[in-house]
């Protein structure tokens, strides 16, 4: 297994295809997912396949570093700059909901005040919206999308909050497991995060179909549909990519990877998981509750 | 010890690569480096080219070559390409060859995820370019993005199969940047020779530090600004658009939340260059080291709460108008003490002129000259007459080109030899400064009489009161250009052949680089350099 | 306060022609000083802003000449690399900025304040940016026309000739039907645009001002001499973003009514008689 590497030997990692090979895919996804978008359906086939060749050059460069992390070839500086990488990855991510939580604000703190005339607003809603008044929910002064209702925040969104805070939950106790090296409980708990996860993006699935289908609630709801399904669907996408992650360690596991003190592929997976989750809370409570 | 030959065995592995393995696949911060200043300077011809078409158009009144659509196209990317493309990559890539050889290191942190960074990058600008390719070339398709680099809703919404692809194209840009700046970050904190304590660290590696922190702070940001065009575009959501309880002035907020940062993003590390090299020539350590790096943590704490002082005319609120205004007007204490500490690094020193040296005290000069019309735009009552205007194009060229470009030219000549092993022709070096000083300042100055008379930005025509100075503006373009063929071939010479450069290139050169030989070999500090104090840049941090 | 800054700018103007015109000169290097007291206050703070800009550079470029020629190796000079910080710089050049800062801001703020206080308008004049013209409404007068780009320059830009002050002296700064306004009168504007942002700029004025469609802007302006003043979109709002000017004939209180009155009868040759006449009187041209 890994061994602690003499600090005064620097690790530098041999060439690798894969970031090149990844870069293909990446623009084979990005060309397919723009011609897709203008109408030309071979960009849908050329999206999927990129994606899939993404997702595979990924597995196949991280089955590298696994391998040579196990052959014993990193140093603990490498495990440093691993760490690094993946907190200031996920600070990225932070900042990319922000844009979204930021659009949610303005729109209910400045934009639609104005529309209904509050302040600075005053001649906005007198010339081209009278009669305007917004509360929250809205889907603008024209009604964009028609009439809709929401979901009530304390039903199946509460379920799904209890749910990823059990997740949470029930990762540290594989994680201890992991460091008291009890193999069994480790998996168990990890397989009952995993559970979790995806009964979580089942009752959000659930959630959409309805909310298309019976109250009319669309991404083309005004605003309000808008920052509603923008702000849960991107993560929800992210809470599949870490059931996804999750489900990986977990076979790795099963494999007898990671050692009780040697174990960062965990962690990263655990650090994200938990990151999902925090941005669930602040969704619960700003799009669900407030 | 079995570590110990897996690691060489990685080292004598890259010896016997072939071409292919060595440039596509590499994993060395040297090679990624050079990559990523080839990539920027073809950029910058393309960016040019684009800008001389602008300028040819507007070399007199009337409508002579192109379509004013196809004049707004080509406003439009060139910034893209000269921003995303030329300046922020070159800055990658100097930081890439430096960043190690400065504190120690033997590589980048995470090297397989640096050629990552790169990589992605010929394709995402590919990607961008392509609309416009198609148009030109085979007469396909409506041309690339018309809307301003900027790309404000509703007027981004209308370009026709482009939007999808610039959109895309800034999301595969955002990645590569987001994937350099993390790796330079945890360089810096991870891979610091023993004794290289931050405070230590040359000034470059700090500005670099502080704008990788900006860049995974607000490249995220531009990447949602984007996605809301996406969806707005194609998926009905109403996020700026008023009918729907949306707002077309929330995406500017969001953009400039990124875009002003980002200006920094493309200045501070030139501050960085310009400290190594003033001190070098000046023959006597930086003036007020630690004051240089709180003032560089400053200006960018500062760079996230003034964005609004590019909306100044979209009708904000009294308070906020006043807010961005004094907000705006505070970057310039932090930048003033280092433009002073610059001075005063100079000042009883022993100065000698070289090529570096020439384009750091340009930059120096008219970076300044640039910030002092900055200053005048942040002041609200004269911005109401100032905003888009061709003063505006006047500032922002003042501190891109003669900053950030002088910049990057000055850190290329200073550290080329060390790249390469030769001197440049110091002759030549001398001829293209000066050409390009002369030409840039008759390329830019005119502009900022051109906006004070009443030219507005973004137009391929303007009435015959503006025709002198515009056609000024367009001979100073061409000979800036021209000048910069004589920079290309300067490079390529001293790649080639030249006279041989010491370990220590410079007489006043003071720093880890120029411990190690000229050329750097392929690999350097495989095991911590010891470090003596004399060898760091900035001799004066005991105080 | 007031009256000390109107006795002023009467000496001032007394140099000025009656029909003011200022369109932009060839040759011209600085910021046209206006006809109301927004784009005075523009005006004054930039001037105040250059002047302290030109002292600090003098200064700062000063000092970097001083040291460039004291201080080079070709004359001997030795460093004194002792000579690397000192508290007491420091200091100096941080609180001399801020106390110059401060003095910018005051005045800047005082004048921002004043733009802001729409208060006591006598009329409202509703402004609509579209692709590429402008729609303008005298807002309870039953008045609403659309001004665009006239045809001369129209002809011109297409045919790709360079044009010359002798084929159009307002090339690209003309339209069909200007907007007309009273002088010495406090005219509210409210801008919103159909498609695009637009910005509405007339420099004369002093200020510009984003037309944004689904949203209301407002602004003022006061005009103290009849005259013609031109302008532009100063937004970019597509491929003929340069091609949608603004003017703006300001005429005396009578003949605004005159006009206004034709307008309203629908008689358009009449209405644009009133204005001719108005800037023949004057001696200025049409
Ligand atoms: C490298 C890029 C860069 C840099 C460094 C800056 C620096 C500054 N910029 Fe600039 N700016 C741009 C790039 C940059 N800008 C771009 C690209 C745009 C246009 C975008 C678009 O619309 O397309 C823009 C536009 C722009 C605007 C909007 C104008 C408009 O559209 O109406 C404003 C307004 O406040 C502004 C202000 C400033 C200020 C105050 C600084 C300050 O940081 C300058 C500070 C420096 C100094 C002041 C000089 C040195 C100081 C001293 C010697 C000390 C003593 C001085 C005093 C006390 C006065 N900039
Ligand atoms: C880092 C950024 C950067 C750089 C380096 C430049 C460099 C240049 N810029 Fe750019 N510019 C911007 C960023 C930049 N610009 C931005 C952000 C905008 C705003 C866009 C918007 O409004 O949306 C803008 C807009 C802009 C305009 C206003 C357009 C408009 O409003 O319609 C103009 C007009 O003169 C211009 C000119 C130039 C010129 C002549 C150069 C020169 O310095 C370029 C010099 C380089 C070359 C010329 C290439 C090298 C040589 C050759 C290719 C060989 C061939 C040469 C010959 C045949 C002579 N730029
Ligand atoms: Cu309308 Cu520009
Ligand atoms: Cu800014």
């Amino acid at each position: 297994m890994a061994q602690t590497h003499d600090a005064n030997v620097y690790y530098v990692p041999h060439h690798s295809p894969w970031p090149f090979i990844g870069s293909i895919t990446l623009f084979a996804t990005a060309l397919g997912v723009a011609n897709w978008f203008n109408g030309h359906a071979w960009g849908q086939t050329l999206f999927f396949i990129g994606l899939a060749a993404t997702l595979g050059v990924l597995a196949a460069w991280f089955g590298n570093v696994i391998s040579e992390s196990i052959s014993g070839k990193y140093n603990a500086q490498v495990d440093v700059s691993f760490r690094m990488g993946m907190m200031w990855f996920i600070f990225s991510e932070v900042m990319f909901f922000a844009a979204f939580f930021g659009a949610l604000f303005y729109a209910r703190q400045f934009a639609l005040p104005w529309l209904s005339g509050e302040g600075d607003g005053a001649l906005t809603n007198q010339y081209l919206w009278p009669g305007f008044t917004a509360g929250w929910p809205s889907n603008g002064p024209a009604g964009i999308g028609g009439a809709f209702q929401t979901i009530p925040a304390w039903g199946l969104p509460l379920v799904n909050t209890l749910l990823l805070l059990s997740s949470g939950v029930t990762i540290t106790i594989a994680h201890h497991a992991l460091k008291a090296n009890r193999r069994g409980a480790l998996i168990f708990w990890l397989g009952a995060t995993i559970l979790l996860g995806t009964v979580f993006l089942c009752v959000q699935g659930y959630e959409y179909v309805h909310a298309y289908q019976e109250l009319g609630l669309t991404l083309g709801s005004g605003i309000y549909g808008s920052t509603f399904f923008m702000l849960t669907g991107f993560h929800g996408m992210h809470v599949f990519l870490g059931t996804v992650m999750l489900i990986v360690i977990w076979l790795r596991c099963m494999k007898g990877h990671f050692s009780p003190d040697h174990h960062f592929g965990f962690e990263a997976v655990a650090w994200y998981w938990h990151f999902v989750d925090v941005v669930w809370l602040g969704l619960f409570l700003f799009v669900y509750v407030l | 010890m079995a570590h110990t030959d897996a690691a060489h065995a990685d080292h004598h592995g890259e010896h016997k690569q072939s071409f292919f393995q060595r440039w596509f696949y590499s994993t060395n911060h040297k090679d990624i480096g050079t990559l990523y200043l080839v990539f920027s300077l073809v950029m910058f011809f393309i960016g040019g080219s684009m800008a001389l078409v602008i300028r040819a158009e507007l070399f007199q009144p009337g409508l002579q070559l192109v379509e004013p659509e196809f004049f707004n196209q080509m406003t439009t990317m060139h910034a893209l390409v000269m921003i995303f493309g030329a300046v922020m990559p070159a800055f990658v890539g100097l930081a890439n060859w430096m960043i190690p050889l400065q504190i120690g290191a033997p590589d980048m942190a995470l090297p397989r995820m640096n050629n990552w960074s790169f990589w992605i990058l010929p394709f995402a600008f590919t990607l961008l370019l392509l609309p416009t390719l198609l148009q030109v070339l085979f007469g396909i398709g409506g041309g690339g993005p018309a809307g301003g680099w900027t790309l404000y809703p509703p007027l981004s919404l209308q370009g026709g199969n482009s939007t999808a692809f610039t959109i895309f194209a800034i999301h595969l840009m955002g990645i590569s940047s987001i994937m350099g700046a993390i790796n330079i970050i945890a360089t810096v904190l991870n891979m610091r020779a023993p004794g290289m304590d931050l405070l230590k660290m040359p000034v470059f590696v700090w500005t670099w530090l502080i704008t990788a922190f900006l860049l995974i702070a607000v490249m995220p940001v531009l990447a949602g600004a984007v996605t809301m065009l996406l969806t707005d575009k194609f998926f009905e959501t109403s996020f700026f658009n008023a009918a729907g309880g949306g707002d077309p002035v929330m995406y500017q907020h969001i953009f400039w939340f990124f875009g002003h940062p980002e200006v920094y993003i493309m200045i501070l590390p030139a501050f960085g260059i310009v400290s190594e090299i003033i001190p070098t020539f000046a023959r006597k350590p930086l003036f007020g080291y630690q004051a240089m790096v709180y003032a560089t943590a400053s200006i960018a704490f500062l760079s996230f709460i003034v964005w609004a002082h590019h909306m100044f005319t979209v009708g904000m609120p009294l308070g906020g108008e006043l807010y961005f205004m004094y907000a705006t007007m505070l970057i310039a204490i932090p930048t003033g003490v280092k433009v002073f500490n610059w001075v005063t690094t100079m000042w009883r020193g022993s100065i000698s002129f070289e090529t570096p040296m020439l384009f750091a005290l340009g930059f120096v000069i008219m970076f300044t000259i640039g910030g002092f019309s900055g200053l005048m735009l942040a002041i609200v009552p004269a911005d109401y007459q100032y905003h888009d205007t061709y003063f505006v194009v006047a500032h922002f060229h003042y501190v891109l080109v003669t900053g950030a470009v002088f910049g990057i030219m000055a850190g290329v000549y200073y550290w080329i030899p060390k790249w390469t092993g030769h001197m440049y022709n110091e002759k030549l070096g001398k001829l293209h400064f000066w050409l390009s000083t002369i030409f840039v300042n008759l390329l830019f100055f005119p502009q900022h009489f051109l906006g004070l008379a009443g030219m507005q930005r973004r137009v391929p025509d303007y009435n015959v009161a503006f025709a002198d100075f515009n056609m000024w503006s367009t001979i100073g373009g061409f000979g800036f250009g021209i000048s910069q063929l004589l920079f290309a071939w300067i490079v390529w010479q001293t790649v080639r052949g030249g006279a041989r450069a010491e370990a220590r290139s410079w007489e006043g050169a003071k720093g880890l680089e120029w411990t190690v030989p000229s050329p750097a070999p392929h690999h350097t500090f495989t095991t911590p350099p010891v470090i003596r104090d004399g060898d760091l840049a900035h001799g004066d941090v005991t105080h | 306060m007031r009256s000390a800054i109107a006795t002023g700018l009467a000496t001032a103007l007394a140099g000025l022609p009656a029909w003011a015109d200022s369109e932009p000169r060839r040759w011209q290097l600085n910021m046209p000083r206006g006809v109301t007291e927004t784009a005075y206050n523009a005006y004054d703070m930039h001037m105040l802003m250059l002047w302290i800009c030109v002292f600090i550079g003098l200064v700062v470029f000063g000092a970097m000449a001083v040291a460039m020629f004291r201080f080079r190796k070709s004359r001997g000079a030795v460093p004194d690399t002792g000579f690397t910080h000192s508290t007491r710089l420091e200091i100096l050049w941080t609180v001399i900025p801020i106390v110059i800062l401060v003095v910018m801001a005051v005045p800047a703020t005082v004048k921002v304040i004043e733009q802001y206080d729409t208060k006591g308008s006598e009329m409202t004049v509703k402004v609509t940016g579209y692709q590429w013209m402008w729609r303008y409404e005298i807002v309870g007068e039953d008045v609403n026309f659309i001004s665009r780009l006239d045809r001369e320059s129209d002809r011109l830009r297409q045919s790709g000739v360079v044009p010359s002050e002798a084929d159009h002296p307002h090339y690209l700064r003309d339209v069909d039907r200007p907007l007309v306004l009273p002088v010495d009168t406090k005219i509210r504007f409210v801008f919103t645009a159909d498609d695009v942002i637009h910005a509405w700029w007339v420099p004369a004025l002093g200020w510009k001002q984003d037309a944004i469609p689904g949203l209301i802007n407002e602004a003022w302006t006061e005009i103290k001499q009849p005259g013609t003043y031109r302008g532009v979109c100063a937004e970019l709002c597509g491929k003929d973003h340069g091609f949608m000017p603004i003017v703006v004939k300001a005429v005396p209180k009578a003949e605004y009514q005159a006009w206004l009155a034709a307008q309203k009868a629908g008689n358009e040759a009449e209405a644009a008689r009133i204005v001719a006449a108005a800037t023949a009187r004057a001696g200025g041209e049409g």
